[in-house]
């Protein structure tokens, strides 16, 4: 059982994940803005139930993730596809290493990697569908294992595993696909 | 005892590996074939790299005026609760 006069030094702390995270999933300020406070508000009334010593992270990432689908994502007019097409493994990888040059020192790919903006990251996130987006935003922006994330939105950790996997590969589509438009990199999305 | 996998296997198992996913006697068959493959370290060095990438390059600042508010919110409901 835990003091909510201690909530605010512990929590707020998270502050900075729990944003980024609202942000990539409302792809908005305000609501991002919204879904903070109310997580905030509703960990805090909650916070009599967390056992101290247990994931504090984790606990604020459920309360935030189950508001977002419960309040924000059906608030949305046009229902979103709910799945991504299958992409083959190392999807980027071949595409951007097919002009290697060899004995240039640093790879092609690692080269095109940096050019990568955080406005073609965040968005080639912002393009996935919810149960994909957050899966891969939760493992790889935020570092929680399956077994976490599968606690986290309430899926089985073989669901999980599997949105996380599709969507990372989903994700690497979205990504050469921003890279090339703006022509920052040279590969063509035909496989080598 | 770990047994030698082939560059399929380790690819499949690629996120696994990276995710620190796999049991211990899994992890040192994909890490011994790395030792051992370029083609395969090629890429699980990308995988690794890109993942670095996306973690690094979707971080936001939290508006000033939103750790106010959420202060004040908490403030005001720990009034209402009469703490």
């Amino acid at each position: 059982m835990a003091d909510q006069a201690v909530f605010s030094d512990l929590a707020m702390e998270y502050m900075p994940a729990l944003y980024t995270a609202a942000l990539r999933m409302t792809r908005n300020p305000a609501d991002a803005e919204d879904l903070v406070q109310e997580t905030y508000l509703k960990a805090y009334r909650a916070f009599a139930g967390f056992e101290l010593g247990t994931n504090l992270k984790a606990w604020l990432y459920r309360i935030l993730t189950n508001t977002y689908i419960n309040t924000y994502r059906a608030k949305k007019r046009r229902p979103e596809i709910a799945d991504v097409e299958d992409v083959e493994d190392l999807y980027l990888y071949r595409r951007l290493s097919a002009d290697r040059s060899p004995g240039l020192g640093r790879s092609a790919e690692d080269e095109a990697l940096d050019r990568f903006t955080d406005t073609d990251v965040k968005s080639a996130i912002e393009s996935l569908p919810d149960a994909f987006r957050i899966a891969v935003l939760l493992a790889d922006v935020e570092g929680f294992s399956y077994k976490e994330i599968a606690e986290i939105t309430d899926v089985p950790i073989g669901t999980v595993m599997s949105r996380i996997h599709r969507g990372r590969k989903a994700l690497q589509k979205a990504l050469l696909e921003r890279g090339s438009t703006r022509g920052l990199v040279g590969a063509s999305d035909e496989a080598r | 005892m770990a047994g030698f996998v082939g560059c399929d296997e380790t690819i499949e198992r690629l996120y696994f590996y990276l995710d620190g996913e796999l049991t211990e006697v899994r992890r040192q068959e994909i890490a011994l074939h790395l030792d051992l493959c370029g083609p395969c370290v090629g890429a699980y060095g990308f995988e690794s790299e890109l993942r670095k990438v996306i973690a690094n390059r979707c971080r936001d600042r939290v508006p000033d005026a939103l750790v106010a508010r959420v202060a004040d919110a908490l403030r005001e409901e720990h009034g209402r609760q009469g703490g």
